[in-house]
C-alpha cells in the first residue's frame, strides 16, 4: 500500500517533469521554426531577381540607376543602400553623445533626479509609434530644415534626425545597465587616488564599459536601419545618390514601403523589392555579429 | 549529439515548410469552394434577400469611393458584409488574380501590370473616371502650363520658375514614384513621355502628402486628383484647358484615366450585384461627384489599353 | 586647466546633454498634445470614421488596437514563457543553446518591414487568413516573442538560487518547482516588461499595413458572437488600428478635418502608452512589495 502511493508520487513526479520539458521545448521549436520560415520565405523570394529574372549581383549592389518600369529596366540598389547606411550612421553619431551623457547623468551624477524624471520620460520615447515621429518630422524637422538650409528641407539630415530621438532609448538602456553594472571598487579606487569625477569616468568608467557602450550604439544603428515609416514621410524617396544631406534621398526601407503595393507579385518590379528586402535582413545579421563581437570583448 | 539535434531540426523545419505548401493548397481550394458557394447562394436568394461577404482590395485612390458605396449597399443589404482594402492598385491585382480577394481596385489597365495570361482572366469593370491636374505653391505666380513646358520641368530641362513665366524661383518637383499609376496616368496623358526620376526630386505616394509639401514648399510643382484639390494650392491650366469634370467628360482635357474594379472571371451573385450598384445611376451621381471622381456613365469619349480615344 | 576645471566643464556638458533629451521630450509630448487634445471628446473616441464629412471618430481603431493587443498578448504570453523558462531552466549550457540565443537576438532586431512583408506572405496568402487581425497578431507575436523570451529569462534568473534548490531539495518536480515557486518570485519583473512590450505593440504600424489591413468593417456593436462576420470580437475580420490609420488619414485622407483627427488620433495613442508605463511601474512596484518579505 505504502509503496504503491510512493510508486503513484513517482508517476505523478515524473508526469509533471515531462509536461514541463514538453511544453518549453515545444516553445522554444516554435520559435525555431518562426525564424527559419521567415528566413527561407525572405530568402527564396529575395533570390528570384537574381535566379529568375536573371538581374546580376552586380547590378544590384553595383548599379547607380533605379528605373524599373525604364525600358530596359534598371534594378541599381546603391543609392538606398548607401542612403540606409548614411541616415543610421548620422543618427547614431547624433544620438551616441546625447543616450551616452543621459546614462551617465543618471548612474554617476543625479541618480536619484535621473531616475526619478529621466527615465521615465525616455521609456516614454520608446513607446511613441513611428508614424507619430513620422508625422512630427514632417511638421516640425522638415519646415525648419527647409527654411534654414538650401533645398526642400526633406532628406538624409530630416531623416537623421528623426531616427536619432527614435533610437535614444535603446543607447540609453543600454548604456545605463553597462554603467550600473561597473563594479564600485574601480570607481573608487580612482577616487582614492585623488582624481576628479570626470578624471574618473574618462580615464576609468568609459574605457572599460566601452565595449558595452558601443553594443548600444550598434543595436541603435540596426533599427535605424530598419526602422521603415517614420523615414519614408521625410527622406524625400528620390532613387538616386543625393549631393547634400539636404536633398532629397531613399533608404532600403523607404523604397520598399513606397512600391511594394503598387507592384504585382510574382513581377521582376516586385521581386526586386523583396531583394532588397533580404538585403535587409542580412544586415540585421551582421548587426547581431558585430553586437556578439563586441560583447565577447565586454565580458573578457 | 550535436548532429541528431540539427538533423531533427531539418526535419522539422521541412515538415512545417511542407504543411505550409499542404495548407497553402487546401486553403486556396477551399476559398475557391467557398466562393463557389457564395455565389450560388446569392443566386439563390437574388430574389429574396442578399447575404454573404465581398472583399474588395487594392488602389487607395479608389478606395474611399468603393468603401463609401459599400456602406449604403449594406445600409441596404444587412446581411451583407462587404470590406474595403487600400493596399495598392499592384497588391489589388494579385489579390485578385490570386483568389483571395473578390475584387480588384486599380487605377491602371490589368495588361500594364499583369502577365498577359492571367490578365486575360481578369474582367474589367469600369466604375468611374478620375482626373488628375498639375498644382504648385500659391507663391508660384502662373495658372497654366503648356505640355512642353511640363515636359521640360519634369524631364529637368526648365529648373527655374522665369522660364515658365514665373518668379525667380527654383523649381522643386514633387513627383510619384515610378511604380504609381496616378503617375503613369501622368506620364502618358499629360507629358506624353515617360521621365526619369530626377536627382533631388521628392517622390510620394501619397496624395496628402504630395498636397502638403507642395503647399509647404516654395517653388514646388505636384500633379493631384481633382477630389484632393483646395485653395492651399494652385491648381493649373493644361494648355489652356481647365481641369473640370465637363472638359473631362468631352475629351477636350485629356489628363484622366479610369478607375477599375477587376473580378477574375465573369462576376455573378452577391459580387455582380454590387458592382451593378456601383455603376448606378444613385452611386455615379451620388458618392462618385461627391467624393470627386467623374462619373463613368458621362464620359462622351472612351479610351482603351493603349491610350486611343474613341468618341 | 586645471582638474577641476575640467572636472566642472564635464559636468556641465553632460547635464545639457541630459538637459536636451527632456527638452526634446517635453517638445514632442507638448506639441502633440497641444495639437490633439482639444479634439478628443468621448464623441470622437467612440464614433466610427467618416470618409468626405466632418466629425469622424476613431471608436472601431480603437477597439482594434486594444482587441489586437489582447489577441497578441494570448499568442505570445505562453510561447514566451515556455521558451523564457526553457532558456534559463533547461537548455544545457553548449553550441545549441548559444544557437538559440542568437537566433532570439537576430529575431529581437528585425526589421518591422520585413516582418510584414513575411505576415503578408505567409499568414495572409499562404495559410489564407487574409488581411485579419489574426494574421496582425501572428506577425506582432513574430516582433514580440524574443522581447518576451529575454524578459522572462531576465525574471528567471533574478529568482535567488537558495530559493529554488531548496524546493527542488524538498522533492518537488523541477516543473513544480518552476511553476509554483520561482515564477511567482519572477512576476514583477515579468509583468513589468510585458507590459512596456504591450505599449509597443499598440504603435506598431509598418507591420499591420500589410498583415490585418487598412479598413475596417462595420462593427456591430451588439453581437459578441465572435464567429459572426460583423462582431467586433471575431478575429478574422480585417481591422484598422489606430496607428495604421493615422498613417491612412496623413497620406489620403479625404476629410476636412483630416488634420485635426490625425492629431488627435496621435495624442489619444500617446495617452495610452503613457497610460501602460505607469501602469507598468505601478504594477511592478505592487508586486515587488506583495512577494519581497514586507509582512
Amino acid at each position: 500500500m505504502a509503496q504503491s502511493r510512493e510508486k503513484r508520487k513517482l508517476k505523478q513526479h515524473i508526469i509533471e517533469e515531462w509536461t514541463g520539458k514538453v511544453f518549453t521545448s515545444l516553445c522554444i521549436v516554435l520559435l525555431v521554426v518562426t525564424i527559419f520560415s521567415l528566413v527561407y520565405f525572405v530568402a527564396t523570394k529575395g533570390f528570384s531577381s537574381f535566379i529568375k529574372d536573371g538581374i546580376s549581383l552586380g547590378e544590384i549592389f553595383g548599379g547607380i540607376k533605379w528605373k524599373p518600369e525604364g525600358e530596359p529596366p534598371l534594378f541599381g540598389a546603391l543609392p538606398f543602400i548607401i542612403g540606409s547606411f548614411s541616415t543610421s550612421i548620422l543618427a547614431a553619431v547624433i544620438a551616441a553623445p546625447l543616450s551616452i551623457s543621459a546614462a551617465l547623468f543618471m548612474v554617476e551624477i543625479m541618480p536619484k533626479l535621473g531616475r526619478k524624471y529621466l527615465q521615465p520620460a525616455i521609456e516614454l520615447l520608446a513607446g511613441i509609434p513611428s508614424v507619430v515621429y513620422g508625422f512630427v518630422g514632417l511638421s516640425v524637422i522638415v519646415p525648419f530644415y527647409r527654411d534654414i538650409f538650401p533645398g526642400q528641407g526633406l532628406g538624409i539630415a530630416a531623416g537623421a534626425s528623426v531616427l536619432s530621438i527614435m533610437i535614444l532609448p535603446t543607447m540609453t538602456s543600454i548604456a545605463t545597465d553597462a554603467l550600473a553594472a561597473l563594479p564600485p571598487g574601480l570607481k573608487e579606487g580612482s577616487y582614492a587616488l585623488g582624481a576628479t569625477r570626470w578624471q574618473t569616468l574618462a580615464r576609468t568608467v568609459i574605457p572599460t564599459t566601452l565595449p558595452a557602450l558601443m553594443t548600444g550604439v550598434v543595436l541603435g544603428m540596426a533599427r535605424a536601419f530598419g526602422e521603415a515609416l517614420a523615414v519614408q514621410m521625410v527622406i524625400g524617396n528620390a532613387p538616386h545618390i543625393p549631393k547634400s544631406l539636404f536633398e532629397s534621398a531613399s533608404t532600403l526601407t523607404s523604397a520598399i514601403t513606397l512600391s511594394m503595393g503598387n507592384t504585382v507579385m510574382g513581377s521582376v518590379q516586385n521581386n526586386v523589392l523583396w531583394t532588397l528586402a533580404l538585403i535587409l535582413m542580412l544586415m540585421t545579421f551582421i548587426f547581431v555579429f558585430i553586437v556578439r563581437f563586441l560583447e565577447r570583448r565586454a565580458n573578457r | 549529439m550535436k548532429k541528431s539535434l540539427m538533423l531533427v531540426m531539418a526535419l522539422i523545419l521541412t515538415f512545417t515548410l511542407a504543411a505550409c505548401g499542404q495548407a497553402n493548397k487546401t486553403n486556396t481550394s477551399a476559398g475557391n469552394d467557398a466562393g463557389a458557394n457564395s455565389s450560388a447562394n446569392g443566386e439563390k436568394e437574388k430574389t429574396t434577400e442578399l447575404s454573404g461577404s465581398i472583399l474588395a482590395v487594392g488602389s487607395s485612390a479608389l478606395q474611399p469611393l468603393v468603401d463609401q458605396a459599400s456602406k449604403s449597399f449594406m445600409d441596404k443589404n444587412p446581411k451583407v458584409s462587404i470590406q474595403v482594402q487600400g493596399g495598392g492598385s499592384g497588391t489589388g491585382l494579385t489579390q485578385v488574380s490570386g483568389g483571395q480577394a473578390d475584387i480588384g481596385n486599380s487605377d491602371v489597365f490589368a495588361e500594364e501590370k499583369l502577365e498577359a495570361g492571367p490578365a486575360g482572366e481578369l474582367v474589367d469593370h469600369q466604375v468611374a473616371v478620375v482626373a488628375m491636374a498639375a498644382v504648385v505653391n500659391p507663391d508660384v505666380n502662373i495658372d497654366n502650363l503648356t505640355k512642353d513646358q511640363l515636359v521640360q520641368i519634369f524631364t529637368g530641362k526648365i529648373t527655374n520658375w522665369k522660364d515658365a513665366g514665373g518668379p525667380d524661383q527654383v523649381i522643386q518637383i514633387v513627383n510619384r514614384p515610378s511604380s504609381s499609376g496616378t503617375r503613369a496616368t501622368f506620364e502618358k496623358y499629360a507629358l506624353g513621355t515617360k521621365t526619369d526620376d530626377l536627382a533631388g526630386a521628392i517622390q510620394e505616394d501619397s496624395s496628402g502628402n504630395v498636397k502638403k509639401l507642395v503647399k509647404e514648399t516654395p517653388g514646388a510643382i505636384g500633379y493631384l486628383a481633382l477630389s484632393y484639390l483646395d485653395d492651399s494650392v494652385t491648381t493649373l491650366k493644361y494648355e489652356g484647358v481647365e481641369a473640370t469634370e465637363e472638359n473631362v467628360a468631352n475629351g477636350t482635357y485629356p489628363v484622366w484615366a479610369y478607375e477599375h474594379m477587376y473580378t477574375k472571371g465573369e462576376p455573378n451573385g452577391l459580387v455582380k450585384a454590387f458592382l451593378d450598384y456601383m455603376v448606378s445611376e444613385e452611386v455615379q451621381n451620388g458618392d462618385v461627384v461627391e467624393l470627386g471622381y467623374i462619373p463613368a456613365s458621362k464620359m462622351q469619349v472612351k479610351r482603351d489599353v493603349d491610350g486611343n480615344i474613341t468618341k | 586647466m586645471s582638474a577641476k576645471t575640467a572636472d566642472k566643464i564635464a559636468t556641465a556638458v553632460i547635464v545639457f546633454f541630459a538637459g536636451i533629451i527632456v527638452l526634446i521630450m517635453a517638445g514632442l509630448l507638448g506639441f502633440i498634445l497641444v495639437r490633439g487634445l482639444g479634439h478628443i471628446s468621448f464623441d470622437f473616441l467612440t464614433s466610427p470614421p467618416e470618409t468626405i464629412k466632418e466629425g469622424g471618430g476613431i471608436g472601431p481603431q480603437l477597439f482594434n488596437s486594444l482587441f489586437l493587443l489582447v489577441l497578441t498578448m494570448i499568442i505570445t504570453v505562453p510561447l514566451g514563457l515556455g521558451a523564457g523558462i526553457y532558456m534559463s531552466e533547461y537548455a544545457k549550457p553548449g553550441k545549441v543553446t548559444d544557437f538559440i540565443r542568437l537566433i532570439v537576438e537576430v529575431l529581437s532586431s528585425f526589421p518591422s518591414i520585413v516582418v510584414g512583408l513575411f505576415g503578408l506572405l505567409v499568414f495572409v496568402n499562404m495559410f489564407g487568413f487574409g488581411f485579419s487581425l489574426f494574421s496582425g497578431a501572428l506577425a506582432l507575436t513574430v516582433f514580440n516573442l524574443p522581447l518576451m523570451v529575454r524578459i522572462t529569462e531576465q525574471g528567471m534568473q533574478s529568482v535567488p538560487q537558495a530559493q529554488k534548490e531548496a524546493s527542488l531539495a524538498l522533492g518537488l518536480s523541477k516543473w513544480k518547482t518552476i511553476k509554483s515557486i520561482m515564477l511567482p518570485i519572477a512576476l514583477p519583473i515579468i509583468l513589468t516588461g510585458t507590459i512596456l512590450a504591450a505599449g509597443r505593440v499598440f504603435g506598431e504600424a509598418a507591420a499591420l499595413l500589410f498583415t490585418a489591413g487598412m479598413s475596417s468593417p462595420r462593427l456591430d456593436f451588439s453581437d459578441w458572437n465572435p464567429l459572426s462576420p460583423m462582431s467586433p470580437l471575431n478575429p478574422f475580420r480585417p481591422a484598422e488600428t489606430l496607428a495604421v490609420h493615422i498613417w491612412k488619414i496623413n497620406s489620403e485622407g479625404l476629410a476636412p478635418d483630416a488634420p485635426e483627427i490625425a492629431a488627435g488620433a496621435s495624442a489619444v495613442l500617446i495617452l495610452t502608452v503613457l497610460i501602460f508605463n505607469l501602469l507598468a511601474r505601478w504594477v511592478g512596484r505592487l508586486l515587488h512589495k506583495k512577494f519581497t518579505a514586507t509582512k
